[in-house]
């Protein structure tokens, strides 16, 4: 049996695949996980640099090994899927991008300014009324400069939900 | 059509439509030509399930054709039976013209999409120049590893074009075994040798890798008790010294009695149900338990394991058994034979004719080589429980999925993929009346399938639940239903018999091998026969139930 090794303390698993891209594949994925009851908090799906495969990079709350190795087996046997594992959340590098919106005039806007510095975001657009502010960060990061923004009025929140890789050479294809 | 003959494939079951109006105009030349049989039954669902027994029966990939929209649904309940019992299986659907599809057109369904999780892939083919990649596909995965279901749905467009074809030799199932690690091996080996009480608890996966020689040499090597799961019905012989019988919730007492009190059970090709581990903790709670399975996702599923192997099991079986010692272990066997010989069901005293003696008299009648097929319920049990079993392909059953009417299209498979054998459908009234329609296609393709309809004019095992666990609040389960199965053979063209005793049984059964066409037997049972022993949901062996 595949081992896994896992960090309990980890507040969430990344499972990342390699599949084939063709119409449905994220339909096989996520219809597999709905049946067989298991957690998906995000899910994001790219292309990548190999023609006709697809990266999906599922981020799960489960953390018990047992399940966890269901979640890889289970998925590993659908034929669209070449690769998969668990992320190594130690030896890796991920990230989410956060698109906020939010209602601001001009005596709120330098203050709005100043937190998004401190969190190294961008202001990408502004308006008399609003300005919409793009972050990018770890969901710890981008919690936090959230609950900075709790006291201002957010007209609308856009999450992607994580995408991450492993450092050096681990990867394999 | 060249594609399917490439594959090996001479028969199909299905049913026509609009959306397969050219499949089966091209279809019309191959079954003049004699290359392809084509065998239409009543309903989709009693062609699924006849492809199914097709499979089963002989070993080969069943194949079934369906129409758009409501043929395509039909199969679902087919395809599902299939995926559970992991048999291998093509489905190839019809849709509507390209130019339509996504518009809820005339029998438009997304059948891709509804068998997702009851297939192990699925095609949707709306360019010709795909079509013969998905179904040499389909038929590679449905053979591949753990075997089952594969649907290609295929758009009229397609179905109508042309297109240059380069025929190609069949290929081999090409994902690689998993085959088991000498470490593994060794320290199983050595389990195995230590072990003071060991059982095997085998599954589907045994027959499925045709590893039965190499299973009995084992036992008989090392002297070890066995029991299976309905899946492994007929993997040693019932008379052999060594069977516990089946094991779980209507299994023999010794089979789940040995396996509580064994330090040692080796699973092989099976996954621990909940029809077998009823209570996972507490399942073989003194053994150290060893799993070996072609499929990673089994290990540790159900029940956790001590040591699991991955592995094909005829593999693992060849190579464990020049390392396992030859030796006697008479204490552990007279133990079990103890508890064999004190566990004989008791059976209904007001009752004039029952299932046991009703399924010794059709066995003591048949040769070894009879296939006898299931619906489900009571009767399944008693069948799994009482038939003289030998032969795993002669027992086909639906197991995981227990589809009710799945009984006489699989028996109508059986008998087309096996002629020379005599097949017997045993069901009750309740599962016969779900799909026994299919007596048309026995009467058109003149198979002489026997089947035995155990009436007690109940639905028979929700009744006997209710009966035990509900206080007799029997909801549902008492149709009083008038039908009389004897002239309701006649409007069908099938020689009917009904019999309420032993000897009228008899009688019957001697005339019904006579014919050369359908027949059925109508055998009158007590409603209070009850399927025993049986452990509830959740229990161990100490909560078994006895009569």
């Amino acid at each position: 049996m595949t081992e896994i090794k896992i960090d309990k303390n980890a507040p969430r698993q990344v499972v990342r695949m390699l599949v084939d891209n063709q119409p449905n594949v994220l339909a096989r994925i996520s219809s597999l996980f709905g049946r067989r009851n298991f957690n998906i908090s995000t899910i994001t799906a790219s292309e990548t640099h190999i023609p006709n495969l697809t990266r999906i990079t599922v981020v799960t709350s489960e953390n018990d090994e047992n399940v966890l190795h269901q979640i890889i087996s289970q998925t590993e046997k659908l034929e669209v899927v070449k690769e998969i594992y668990l992320l190594d959340m130690k030896n890796s590098i991920y990230r989410e991008l956060l698109l906020v919106k939010i209602r601001a005039d001009k005596s709120e806007r330098s203050a709005i300014h100043e937190i998004v510095t401190i969190y190294r975001g961008k202001i990408i657009d502004l308006s008399k009324s609003s300005m919409i502010i793009e972050l990018t960060g770890s969901p710890e990061k981008i919690d936090g400069f959230m609950d900075m923004l709790s006291c201002y009025d957010v007209i609308e929140v856009c999450r992607t939900g994580i995408t991450g890789i492993e450092r050096g050479m681990a990867e394999t294809v | 059509m060249e594609i399917l003959l490439e594959q090996g494939v001479d028969t199909v079951f299905g049913y026509p439509g609009g959306a397969a109006l050219n499949i089966y105009d091209t279809l019309y030349s191959y079954e003049k030509r004699s290359q392809i049989r084509h065998v239409l039954t009543a309903h989709e669902q009693g062609a699924a399930h006849a492809a199914d027994g097709y499979a089963r029966a002989t070993g080969r990939t069943g194949v079934v054709f369906a129409t758009s929209g409501p043929g395509a649904t039909n199969l679902v309940t087919g395809i599902a039976t299939a995926f559970m019992d992991s048999i291998p299986m093509v489905a190839i659907t019809s849709n509507v013209a390209n130019s339509l599809i996504g518009r809820d057109a005339f029998q438009e369904v997304y059948i891709t999409g509804i068998t997702m999780p009851i297939t192990k892939h699925n095609f949707f083919v709306n360019k010709v120049e795909d079509l013969a990649h998905a179904v040499r596909e389909a038929f590679r995965i449905a053979e591949t590893g753990r075997k089952g279901p594969v649907l290609v749905d295929v758009t009229k467009d397609v179905s109508a074009a042309l297109c240059e074809f380069t025929p190609q030799p069949k290929q081999k199932p090409n994902k690689v075994k998993p085959l088991a690690e000498q470490e593994a091996i060794e320290k199983i080996a050595e389990y195995i040798n230590q072990a003071e009480r060991p059982v095997i608890y085998c599954g589907g996966g045994v027959p499925a890798a045709d590893a039965g020689n190499e299973l009995k040499e084992l036992i008989e090597k090392a002297d070890i008790p066995i029991t299976y799961t309905m899946m492994a019905v007929g993997i040693v012989g019932y008379q052999d010294e060594h069977s516990l019988g089946m094991i779980g919730m209507h299994g023999s007492v010794a089979a789940n009695k040995a396996v509580d009190q064994a330090d040692l059970v080796l699973a092989l090709g099976t996954r621990f149900s909940d029809r077998v581990a009823l209570n996972m903790e507490k399942f073989a709670k003194n053994a150290i338990k060893v799993q070996v399975d072609i499929d990673e996702s089994e290990i540790n599923k159900n029940v956790i394991v001590d040591l699991s192997v991955l592995s094909d099991v005829k593999y693992f079986l060849t190579k464990v058994l020049p390392l396992v010692d030859a030796k006697k272990r008479s204490a552990w066997l007279e133990q079990i034979a103890e508890w064999k010989q004190s566990s004989v069901m008791a059976q209904c005293p007001e009752a004039k004719l029952h299932p046991r003696d009703i399924i010794n008299t059709m066995c003591d009648m048949t040769d070894q080589e009879t296939i006898y097929v299931t619906d489900v319920g009571q009767h399944q049990m008693w069948a799994a429980q009482y038939i003289k079993h030998r032969n795993t392909k002669a027992f086909l059953t639906s197991g995981g999925l227990g589809t009710m009417g799945f009984g006489y299209g699989a028996a109508i498979g059986a008998k087309v993929g096996c002629p020379n054998q005599r097949v017997i459908h045993i069901t009750g009234d309740a599962s016969f009346h779900m799909n026994l329609n299919e007596a048309c296609t026995a009467v058109s393709e003149n198979l002489p399938i026997i089947t035995i309809i155990m009436n007690n004019h109940v639905l028979g095992m929700v009744y006997q639940w209710q009966s035990s666990f509900y206080e007799k609040r029997y909801s549902a389960t008492t149709p009083e239903r008038k039908t009389d199965f004897v002239k309701l053979a006649e409007g069908f063209g099938v020689k009917g018999y009904r019999a309420e005793t032993p000897e009228e049984f008899e009688k019957a059964f001697a005339q019904a091998l006579q014919q050369t066409g359908p027949v059925w037997i109508e055998c009158i049972i007590n409603p209070e026969e009850k399927v025993l022993p049986m452990i509830p949901n959740g229990g161990t062996v100490e909560d078994i139930i006895l009569n």
